[in-house]
């Protein structure tokens, strides 16, 4: 299976190279990605020479282009797309249906992958991007067990890239408008979920208080750990208790199923973060790399690559999310 | 073109002669001119109401209603997939489009595509338009200038939610059995409970949005009477007006009183929230604002 990791900057790119990345994805630094983070992603300059610099290291760049284009500006993403074929990219990772049908139309040998954001859940949906516009790789939602997956994967004839180690996000991909409801910010058009700039850190006491848009998004004690206030992972009350009713903030992480997914056909797996430092991209992306090699060459999993990525969860807390069914 | 009225779905679990009654009396009492049926959110619901689907419709249909079916949001299973096939291919009634891997089930037969499909910019109109979508009920989250521009597209006509509701999101997960220690394949059909949705607050105990089995909606109820005439004027030419428990015959003839000029958008404002007593309005997003301000 393919290894694709993330790469918010030039250097984040370098250590996922030198770390073993078969794939790294990034994006231009503007709305056209949906990691459109203050201080993230990458110039076309800035690009040209992160390609020629993985080319060289073996490692493939793919660039999302994968928030949905605004009414009257389509324009830019459509510069985007054009750019990216310029730079030499291996692959556009796209959302948008009247993105894709440019892509196609404007650039039939280019490889386009179908971001997560398109949200293709089922067969004729992914066949539907494929006839159409020649989808060559779909990531698939984080909503599937591995036995859909597998599944998927007879049913379909384009890739699968699957989620491997990554937050988790219980709604259907680039269908949520849950932050927007908040923060008036589109997180499919402007490509900032929960945006930094509407984001309040408050003591009460002991407790510490988060807020996201002014309201409370989460409370925590002395003895917890205060996360960063995404509207899905936080507390609130419902039938009379508080609980993480949408998710918990927890990781997820495939590194003890990685058989599984590759019985189940998958072709890459995706690791997220381009908003991570470079410590952690270098220490999962090795993790990952370690357990691949060894999964290919039949061995026994490696204890140590396993236990460094449970270090390096969110929250410390991991789960196998949807790819198990009670996770529903 | 004069501008229309449509009720969207029922999104709620309401119990089954419930749900059969609200139709009949929209079907005898209601000034609107098509209305939207089936179930959006969890095709486990579908056994208790489809007994009643039949006579729903032929009701509807009587009172000279364009009827319209409308598909599940989030397929992830082929026993799903087969069944909205078959819906599709049944050929009784106009399919609303909730998920986009329909669409080859519907090509080249008049569909309306529903405001869970993302459209957000002119090339993915045409190119929907061009399969023989008729119309679009575009995504809440549109601010008006994406609107107008959309709604210049002379193929297709445009529908706007302007009423309910809004739907924000939607998972595999089912968050009402969660709130309940269930799971999904257990689920004892707790979001028959609650027929607005359950109410999920901020730890500080203020409503913030509301739980419809797997779906999120917000709390505050979208109320565009306040754009009704600039969204006229821009060519949107089809209002949708979600159900909620309220008076929904009452809330049309307030919506319609605006619509045909009969009243200023200020008093029919006044005379909704008689009608929705405790529930906030919000036209924040077509306000280029947070989804749930109400901008007057």
């Amino acid at each position: 299976m393919e290894l694709v990791c993330p790469a918010g900057n030039p250097a984040a790119l370098r250590v996922a190279v030198e770390a073993g990345a078969d794939a790294a994805y990034v994006g231009f630094r503007d709305e056209t990605n949906a990691r459109n983070f203050p201080g993230l992603n990458f110039s076309p300059d800035e690009m040209r020479d992160a390609i020629r610099l993985a080319h060289d290291g073996g490692c493939k760049v793919y660039v999302a282009i994968n928030t949905f284009p605004r009414a009257r500006a389509e324009a830019i993403w459509r510069r985007a797309v054009a750019t990216a074929v310029d730079l030499g990219a291996d692959a556009v990772i796209l959302a948008d249906i009247g993105l894709l049908a440019y892509a196609a139309q404007r650039f039939p040998k280019l490889r386009i992958h179908l971001s997560v954001q398109a949200g293709a859940s089922h067969a004729a949906a992914i066949a539907f991007y494929a006839e159409a516009f020649g989808v060559r790789r779909v990531v698939l939602p984080r909503m599937l067990t591995v036995a859909d997956i597998a599944a998927l994967n007879r049913a379909i004839a384009v890739e699968t890239e699957t989620f491997a180690y990554s937050i988790m996000c219980p709604m259907a991909e680039g269908r949520c408008a849950l932050s927007a409801y908040v923060t008036g910010e589109s997180a499919n058009a402007a490509g900032v979920c929960s945006p930094t700039s509407q984001v309040r850190y408050e003591r009460d006491g002991d407790d510490f208080i988060t807020r996201l848009g002014g309201s409370i998004i989460n409370r925590f004690g002395p003895d917890e750990t205060a996360g960063y206030p995404t509207l899905c992972k936080g507390r609130f009350i419902a039938n009379g208790e508080a609980t993480y009713l949408f998710e918990e903030p927890a990781s997820l992480n495939t590194a003890t199923m990685l058989a599984e997914l590759k019985a189940a056909g998958v072709t890459a797996l995706k690791i997220e973060g381009r908003q991570r430092g470079r410590a952690y991209i270098a220490s999962v992306v090795a993790s990952f790399r370690t357990l691949l090699d060894a999964l290919e060459r039949g061995q026994d999993v490696p204890a140590a690559a396993l236990q460094s990525l449970d270090q390096t969860a969110e929250g410390r807390r991991l789960s196998a999310g949807a790819y198990e069914r009670r996770w529903r | 073109m004069k501008g229309h009225l449509a009720l969207g779905p029922v999104l709620f679990n309401w119990e089954a002669e419930r749900w059969r009654d609200f139709y009949f009396r929209i079907a005898d009492e209601a000034d609107v001119d098509a209305v939207y049926v089936g179930d959006v959110v969890c095709s486990k619901r579908r056994p208790f109401f489809a007994p009643h689907l039949s006579a729903v419709v032929d009701r509807l249909h009587g009172a000279g209603k364009a009827v319209i079916h409308s598909s599940l949001a989030l397929i992830t299973n082929e026993r799903d997939a087969e069944e909205m096939r078959e819906m599709c291919a049944s050929g009784d009634l106009a399919i609303e489009l909730n998920d986009i891997g329909l669409l080859g089930a519907v090509a080249g037969t008049p569909h309306v595509l529903g405001p869970l499909i993302n459209i957000y910019n002119e090339s993915t109109l045409a190119y929907l338009a061009d399969k023989g979508a008729v119309r679009a009920c575009l995504p809440p989250e549109l601010p008006l200038a994406s609107i107008a521009r959309l709604a210049t597209n002379p193929k297709i006509d445009i529908e706007i939610f302007a009423f309910g509701r809004m739907p924000l999101a939607i998972s595999a997960r089912c968050f009402h059995a969660r709130a309940h220690h269930l799971h999904k394949d257990g689920c004892q059909f707790v979001c028959g409970n609650d027929p607005d949705g359950l109410v999920v607050s901020t730890l500080d105990g203020k409503p913030f949005l509301s739980v419809n089995g797997m779906q999120v909606l917000s709390h505050t109820c979208c109320n565009l009477l306040g754009e009704l005439p600039a969204l006229r004027k821009v060519g949107v030419n089809w209002f949708r007006l979600s159900p909620i428990s309220a008076d929904m015959v009452a809330v049309a003839r307030v919506f319609h009183s605006v619509l045909d000029e009969r009243a200023a958008a200020a008093d029919a404002i006044a005379r909704l929230a008689e009608l929705l007593p405790g529930i906030p309005s919000s036209n924040g997003f077509v306000q280029s604002r947070e989804g749930r301000a109400f901008v007057q």
